[in-house]
């Protein structure tokens, strides 16, 4: 059975302005999905309506088997408990006046999840490869890199079952980005990430499966290594062709 | 003579040294590439080269731009280097234009001031002229449109595309491009990448490109420097560093690139 | 070739910011200290005569005496419990209904938020003379109340609209979409996220506020709207001086000395604990 699911899913802001046409694709446990689109392919769009940030304006997204519904709370509290983010910019995301244990708490304390927080935080900066003595300390503190390594400490504290991550690695160094990369896939064992990105390299580094947006629809979809091997949509191939590669 | 000859620069700044003892020069017509992460003090190399550096800095070192020495120069002297002798492309295209003036304004201001600079007079229509060849030179599609537009009305990547044609306007010498594509899309990336090897190449000006993605330096360049913590690490030409390494941090980003590129399957 | 130049600033300013807190700290503790003495003490009756009309300062007068004879540091020590009062008056009435407004606003539907600024702007608009008239028309009596009341009501239009800006800018970031996925509540947001992050930028303007309404108050009992005699307000201080300023010029000029040791030490005070409270300055010299 899928986690998540959209079935013809549109997003306008007025007639006009139709953002995301008729976009149909699932998440199952275990699958990370990299979605693949440039700017105005609705790709962050898809992400504000999975963070139930917004409604799409017709089609539904399915989770589990109830219907995604922004307005009723206790839906969104075991939604929340099950899906969390991690966005791009590693600056931003952050509060620059809160320590990082309390940062890290967020989802716990905001969700009202029973047990030792401060176990679970711990377990956390553990598994995101960050020092101990982290928790005391201000975001400003720490690198690009380890901020990230913050953000994502957040997001898995609470154990969901789904990531999403918004361009989680586009704005870090070369050599940064693969350790992320890498603390992803690590952490992928235990749960589904779905990665928003415009880097293909990445996408192919951490996803078994694509979808290709282009203009607000989906234009190709499939297992990486299909796509990858033989890219059908004439889309697909100049993303391809695109990106600069190591000289031979 | 080399075009740009950096000796022994450090930067200081607080306490702190951010660039320390960097060397190396750039031919006129060489194209070179400033690898480093954030930190590595490449920016900062650069700001240095066109005397734009922010307050608070130790400069020591010397830096000779076509013949001028750069370090503790007036500013006035610096005005009249910058445009001439370097010209710069940064990383966002939407904050290195100005939102409130039209693009044909914007790219007409640095060849006016070139003409005036030379003593020429100057005529507005063969500014409008050359505006528009300039224009036509970064491949920009619709000019008519696209010079009575204002920034936010056109694309990211059109956007760079002025703000190179608001480069070589200045008929550089040695044209600065600090991470000119990061903030583009990687179809857009492609494409600006090309536009710029290719003009340098045709007008024979010397590029020091800089960027963290070592894929998109080889892309553009035939020579590179690796820059970590504020120091030189490695320098040759590309084939060579790419495929022996000496360093092992200059190691370890090939490593990374070359994995990512694997993930990536044959490239076509 | 080879030189060394430094730019502009290179050396770091000495603990620079715990002088900003300290003097503006012994500034306005010195006015707070003054205020509650003189709920015990004064040097004189402030409205017995106690010496001749109009002298210069001496070691019995410090600041003199005025045009009655009653001693002038006597009046202007009160002078500094009725500006702790109205500063801190209205600047408290001006941070409840402008950062509530403010907040809201920011927070609100496209619709609303736009009415509201525009309110905003019609107030801040307002002449605050008019308004402090209106307030005594209301109240039925000039009094320290009605000026205070007035002023805080002027001063909440520029707060909410400071407030609506700063709300906006912050409700953008990352670290919002992220309390917001985690599941986090409005409140939640509002103040583990959003006030901390606003509040050194509205403490300083609320520094400056407390200065701009101490002296407000003083123009206002300067034209009678303030607090009435025989309150020595520093604006009727200044009043009552003009007449004399030629002939005993310390009437006027003691007042403004007390006038505006308060409004640089408020706005130093701000500026230091602004940085005092920042962790991204904390530790940094």
């Amino acid at each position: 059975m899928s986690l998540i699911s959209l079935d013809n899913v549109a997003f306008g802001y007025s007639r006009k302005q139709q953002v995301l046409h008729d976009v149909s694709f699932s998440l199952r446990p275990g699958v990370n999905v990299g979605l693949v689109g440039e700017s105005g392919s609705g790709k962050s769009t898809i992400l504000k309506l999975l963070l139930g940030l917004a409604r799409p304006t017709s089609g539904r997204i399915q989770f589990g088997d109830a219907e995604l519904n922004p307005g009723n709370r206790a839906f969104m509290r075991d939604y929340r408990k099950a899906v969390q983010a991690v966005f791009q910019d590693p600056y931003s995301s952050l509060d620059p006046r809160q320590k990082v244990q309390s940062i890290i708490a967020e989802p716990l304390r905001a969700l009202r999840i029973p047990g030792s927080h401060q176990e679970a935080i711990e377990k956390a900066i553990h598994d995101v490869g960050l020092p101990a003595d982290a928790i005391d300390r201000y975001p400003h503190e720490f690198s690009g890199g380890q901020r990230q390594r913050i953000a994502i400490a957040r997001a898995i504290v609470a154990r969901p079952q789904l990531i999403l991550a918004d361009e989680a690695v586009s704005a870090l160094d070369l050599s940064t980005r693969a350790r992320i990369v890498d603390l992803l896939k690590a952490l992928s064992a235990d749960m589904t990430i779905l990665l928003v990105s415009h880097d293909l390299a990445v996408v192919a580094a951490l996803c078994e499966e694509i979808v290709i947006l282009q203009k607000g629809r989906v234009v190709e979809s499939g297992k990486t290594a299909d796509i990858l091997a033989n890219p059908a949509h004439p889309y697909t191939q100049k993303l391809l062709a695109s990106v600069p590669r190591m000289p031979a | 003579m080399s075009l740009l000859d950096i000796r022994g620069l450090t930067l200081s700044t607080g306490g702190q040294t951010l660039v320390s003892d960097v060397s190396f020069s750039i031919a006129p017509g060489e194209r070179l590439g400033l690898i480093g992460e954030s930190g590595s003090g490449k920016s900062l190399t650069a700001l240095a080269t066109i005397g734009l550096l922010p307050r608070g800095f130790r400069v020591q070192g010397s830096i000779k731009l076509d013949g001028h020495e750069v370090v503790g120069a007036s500013e006035s002297a610096m005005i009249a280097l910058r445009g001439a002798a370097a010209a710069t492309v940064f990383q966002e295209p939407l904050t290195a234009l100005n939102p409130l003036m039209k693009v044909g304004r914007q790219v007409a201001e640095p060849v006016i001031r070139r003409h005036r600079r030379a003593g020429e007079t100057v005529d507005r229509a063969a500014v409008a002229r050359e505006v528009r060849s300039l224009l036509e030179r970064v491949s920009l599609p619709d000019i008519d449109r696209i010079v009575k537009s204002y920034p936010y009305e056109i694309s990211g990547g059109q956007r760079q595309r002025v703000a190179i044609a608001m480069a070589l306007a200045c008929r550089p010498k040695l044209l600065i491009a600090d991470e000119p594509t990061t903030a583009l899309d990687v179809t857009t990336q492609v494409e600006i990448l090309d536009l710029l090897s290719g003009l340098v190449r045709e007008d024979g000006m010397a590029l020091l490109f800089i960027s963290h993605d070592l894929p998109v330096v080889a892309r553009v360049t035939e020579n590179v420097i690796v820059l970590r913590r504020g120091e030189v690490i490695e320098q040759g030409q590309v084939h060579a560093v790419f495929d022996a390494p000496k360093h092992d941090y200059t190691r370890s980003l090939v490593d990374a690139a070359t994995a990512f590129d694997k993930a990536l399957g044959p490239s076509r | 070739m080879s030189g060394q130049v430094e730019t502009a600033a290179a050396r770091p300013r000495l603990s620079r910011r715990s002088l900003t807190l300290n003097i503006g700290l012994f500034l306005v503790g010195m006015h707070v200290t003054v205020a509650l003495l003189t709920l015990v003490w004064t040097p004189y009756d402030p409205t017995g005569m106690t010496g001749g009309r109009l002298e210069a300062p001496s070691w019995a007068h410090w600041a003199g005496t005025d045009r009655l004879g009653r001693d002038l540091f006597t009046q202007i020590m009160i002078g500094s419990r009725i500006a702790l009062i109205v500063g801190f008056g209205a600047v408290a009435i001006a941070a409840t209904i402008g950062v509530t407004l403010g907040v809201l606003s920011a927070f609100a539907t496209r619709y609303l938020d736009d009415i509201l600024a525009a309110a905003f702007d019609i107030l801040i608009a307002f002449p605050t003379l008019l308004l402090a008239m209106l307030v005594v028309a209301a109240t039925e009596s000039a009094s320290l109340f009605s000026a205070t009341l007035a002023l805080g009501i002027a001063i909440s239009a520029i707060v909410a609209r400071l407030t609506r800006i700063l709300a906006k800018r912050i409700l953008s970031m990352d670290y919002i979409t992220a309390a917001r996925t985690a599941g986090a509540s409005w409140p939640s947001i509002v103040f583990r996220h959003l006030l901390p992050n606003i509040w050194p930028m509205l403490a300083v303007n609320f520094a400056l506020q407390f200065g701009l309404a101490v002296i407000a108050e003083a123009s206002l009992s300067y034209l009678g709207l303030g607090a009435p005699p025989p309150n020595a307000s520093w604006g009727r201080l200044l009043q009552e001086a003009q007449g004399t300023v030629y002939t005993a010029p310390f009437g006027a000029i003691a007042p403004g000395i007390a006038l505006v040791t308060l409004v640089i030490g408020m706005n130093l005070l701000a500026d230091g604990l602004r940085e005092a409270g920042d962790p991204t300055r904390r530790g940094r010299q």
